[in-house]
């Protein structure tokens, strides 16, 4: 069983986020091969919904995510969080076995 | 690991990538920091919370500077030290500060900006502005994870080419890129997403706490143009709680107040009217320092009658706005509110009924310019799609020049022009064999060279020796999109150039830049005159010297002695009216040397054709002129 899932409030922000922005079908969740440690985050709006993707839902939010990209993310949840004065959302990502300093790149 | 925002579609940046942009607000009293983040633009507050940052610094010995609510304390304890309004002085030398004595600083004499003796040594208002930027790049950074790769800083539109330049300056001193200088209405309307509909014409009206600003701005195919400012530097919401204080010592009838005292009830002014854009009363309780209370009853009604002399005040420069851009009252498709004092009612319901319709004002008015600003500097650092892009148009305060024979100013740029813009004009040379030329660049209204600002000279050198007003000498303005000018001078035949950018020499107020606007309107008979005077006298002195290179030539032997004595008193006849100022009779002088001259000037012509085609065969001329 394949799943992504957001933590409640992440679902919060996003929905919030979609509604400031006007428009939007969901959130675009993905892998993209760059950055410092092989793999970075791909974590986008999403204005529709292509054919091959997988559609997620949680906490009424829509998670889309394309084929290629799942097996990599797969059983994550996102979750948003401040540190400081900074804010945003991060990646509970089971999948990675080890990351660049940061985080922001990874390695499965 | 990092936090991450949400990308727009297709547009998730590379891991250490983050295109990390924001607007900044650097504002008289208050300045504010504001990014866009998860496709929101939000102002990003300090760690207690608070969006605004007191645009105060205060310098102490030995420490680092102090900026903000912290130095905004200290300011009454530490007048001396503690820098407030420093945007005033941006690009200002002390002459053009005309209340420069009500300050309480110890002003350092300085050639061409403003400073300050502090504790801390001699300051600029450009390093001052740096403190204040600089503080808000550090909690832009602590806040959205990352160095910054540039911001967008809002200016009023009327700022000047000198006062842009120390923006400019004092973000780089901060370390801070500045994609875009963003006139202020300009960013406002973005912030109420103006750009995104119907093409029209909008005002913004902007009362801060010490100035007031009118601009019209209008939209067509997406792209923003300011049509025209007006405003009035020395008005804002502390007038009007200085117009309340005074009331309240009128009812009181208080003898000999202390200064606590003042300030006490200064604040309670102040509290009054911000609770009057709540309430339809307020009451206002206070102990003085002798023991003696206050409390009376301030009604909107009485305040909206105390503040109707400042409210008419700033309807003025709307309707001259709107004359300045040819337009009336039902142009109007938008009144866009901006700056904490159009929180009051009373505002509100003037803008309303001079418009006839309600301002916008859903959007926090003292937040709406930074928004913009970050919404601008979203686009330029790449974080949405071009086909959402804006490009933005300004235009130029003041006509700018280069100074032509007699001190006459010839604009090549008018003002109001939008901005990017280029123009070039031709002129040339004066005298005969002349082979350097001064430009002067000049900005300003009015027709003299005395009347207007200096913005820079250079020369342009290596022009070929030629007749008078054979070189033709290309002289281009470009003024770029943050109102930055350069100007460029070439000799079409050599090709030589010599170009200057405008870094200018602070130092024109807004004062100034109204005084000036103002001027060139009163003085336009004046100027007209001087001008016409000018023309004709440059004209009779270019006569008297083509014709007295030619006697000196040719007068001996082209002309009898009758010519020669009526073309010399045809001249000396037109030198003693040259030293009057009736242009008229100088025109009529001129005209006659003109007629005495024309028989000798063919004749001249017929000698030296002759002359040149002497001793050559016909086969030479043919092929030189075939």
């Amino acid at each position: 069983m394949m799943s992504i899932t957001l933590t409640e409030s992440a679902a919060q922000r996003v929905a919030d986020f979609i509604a400031k922005r006007g428009k939007g079908v969901g959130l675009r969740l993905g892998v993209r091969t760059s950055g410092c440690s092989g793999m970075a985050y791909k974590l986008e709006f999403a204005d529709h919904i292509e054919a091959d993707d997988l559609v997620f839902t949680d906490h009424g939010v829509s998670v889309l995510v394309d084929p290629k990209s799942l097996p990599y993310i797969d059983g994550m949840e996102l979750d948003f969080t401040r540190e400081g004065l900074n804010e945003g959302f991060k990646f509970n990502n089971p999948n990675v076995k080890d990351a660049c300093g940061c985080g922001e790149s990874f390695n499965v | 690991m990092a936090l991450l925002q949400i990308s727009e579609p297709g547009l998730s940046t590379a891991p250490h990538q983050h295109r990390l942009a924001v607007g900044i607000d650097l504002g008289t009293t208050n300045s504010l920091v504001a990014s866009v983040r998860n496709g929101v633009a939000m102002v990003l507050n300090d760690a207690d919370g608070r969006a605004l940052l007191p645009s105060v610094v205060r310098y102490q010995v030995n420490a680092a500077p102090v900026v903000g609510y912290a130095a905004q304390h200290m300011q009454s304890r530490d007048p001396f030290n503690t820098i407030v309004s420093a945007k005033r002085f941006m690009g200002r030398a002390l002459a053009d500060i005309a209340d420069a004595a009500s300050y309480p600083y110890h002003f350092a004499d300085a050639p061409s900006m403003v400073q300050w003796r502090t504790a801390a040594g001699v300051k600029n208002a450009v390093e001052v502005s740096a403190e204040i930027l600089s503080v808000l790049r550090t909690r832009a950074e602590l806040t959205l994870g990352g160095v910054l790769m540039g911001a967008v800083i809002t200016v009023p539109a009327y700022f000047d080419d000198a006062q842009r330049q120390a923006t400019k300056d004092a973000a780089q001193l901060a370390g801070i890129h500045v994609l875009r200088l963003l006139n202020e209405p300009t960013a406002a309307a973005i912030a109420y997403g103006l750009d995104n509909a119907a093409e029209g014409v909008y005002a913004v009206y902007d009362l801060g706490g010490g100035t007031f600003d009118i601009s019209v701005l209008r939209l067509s195919h997406g792209v923003f143009e300011v049509l025209s400012t007006n405003g009035d530097s020395a008005l804002g919401g502390d007038d009007f709680d200085q117009r309340l204080f005074c009331w309240i010592l009128e009812q009181a009838r208080f003898p000999d107040l202390t200064p606590e005292d003042n300030r006490l009830l200064l604040t309670h002014a102040r509290a009054a009217k911000e609770a009057l854009t709540e309430y339809p009363e307020v009451s206002i309780t206070a102990v003085l320092a002798s023991g003696l209370t206050i409390d009376m009853v301030l009604t909107a009604e009485k305040f909206n009658e105390l503040t109707a002399a400042l409210v008419n005040k700033t309807l003025q420069p709307v309707r001259k706005a709107l004359r300045d851009a040819r337009l009336s009252i039902e142009d109007i498709c938008g009144v866009v509110m901006v700056g904490g004092a159009t929180r009051m009612p009373c505002i509100q319901a003037a803008v309303a009924s001079l418009f006839g319709q309600p301002p916008l004002t859903n959007l926090d008015p003292d937040k709406v310019v930074a928004l913009g600003a970050a919404m601008q500097a979203n686009v330029l650092a790449g974080n949405r799609q071009d086909e959402e892009d804006w490009l933005l148009l300004d235009v130029t305060p003041l006509s700018l020049g280069i100074e032509t024979m007699g001190g006459l100013v010839e604009k090549i740029i008018p003002r109001n022009t939008t901005l990017p813009v280029a123009r070039a004009q031709e002129f040339t040379t004066h005298k005969d064999g002349q082979t350097a030329m001064s430009i002067h660049v000049l900005q300003g209204e009015r027709e003299l060279v005395t009347d207007c600002r200096s913005l820079a000279r250079f020369e342009l050198r290596g022009i070929p020796p030629m007749v008078a007003g054979a070189a033709r000498i290309r002289v281009s303005f470009q003024v770029d999109a943050d109102g930055l000018l350069s100007v460029a001078a070439q000799e079409m035949q050599s090709g030589v150039q010599a170009a200057v950018t405008v870094k200018p020499t602070y130092g024109l107020g807004d004062e100034d830049i109204a005084k000036m606007l103002q001027a060139g309107n009163t003085f336009a008979r004046e100027d007209m005159a001087a001008r016409a005077l000018q023309e004709v006298r440059v004209d009779a002195g270019r006569l008297i010297d083509a014709t007295q290179t030619a006697l000196e030539e040719d007068g001996t032997n082209l002309l009898s002695s009758d010519d020669y004595a009526n073309i010399l008193a045809a001249m000396q006849a037109l030198g003693e009216v040259l030293l009057g100022t009736d242009h008229l009779a100088i025109k009529a002088a001129t005209e006659k040397l003109n007629q005495a001259t024309t028989e000798f000037a063919a004749r001249r012509m017929d000698t030296h054709v002759r002359q040149a085609l002497a001793g050559q065969n016909l086969d030479e001329i043919s092929s030189k002129f075939g």
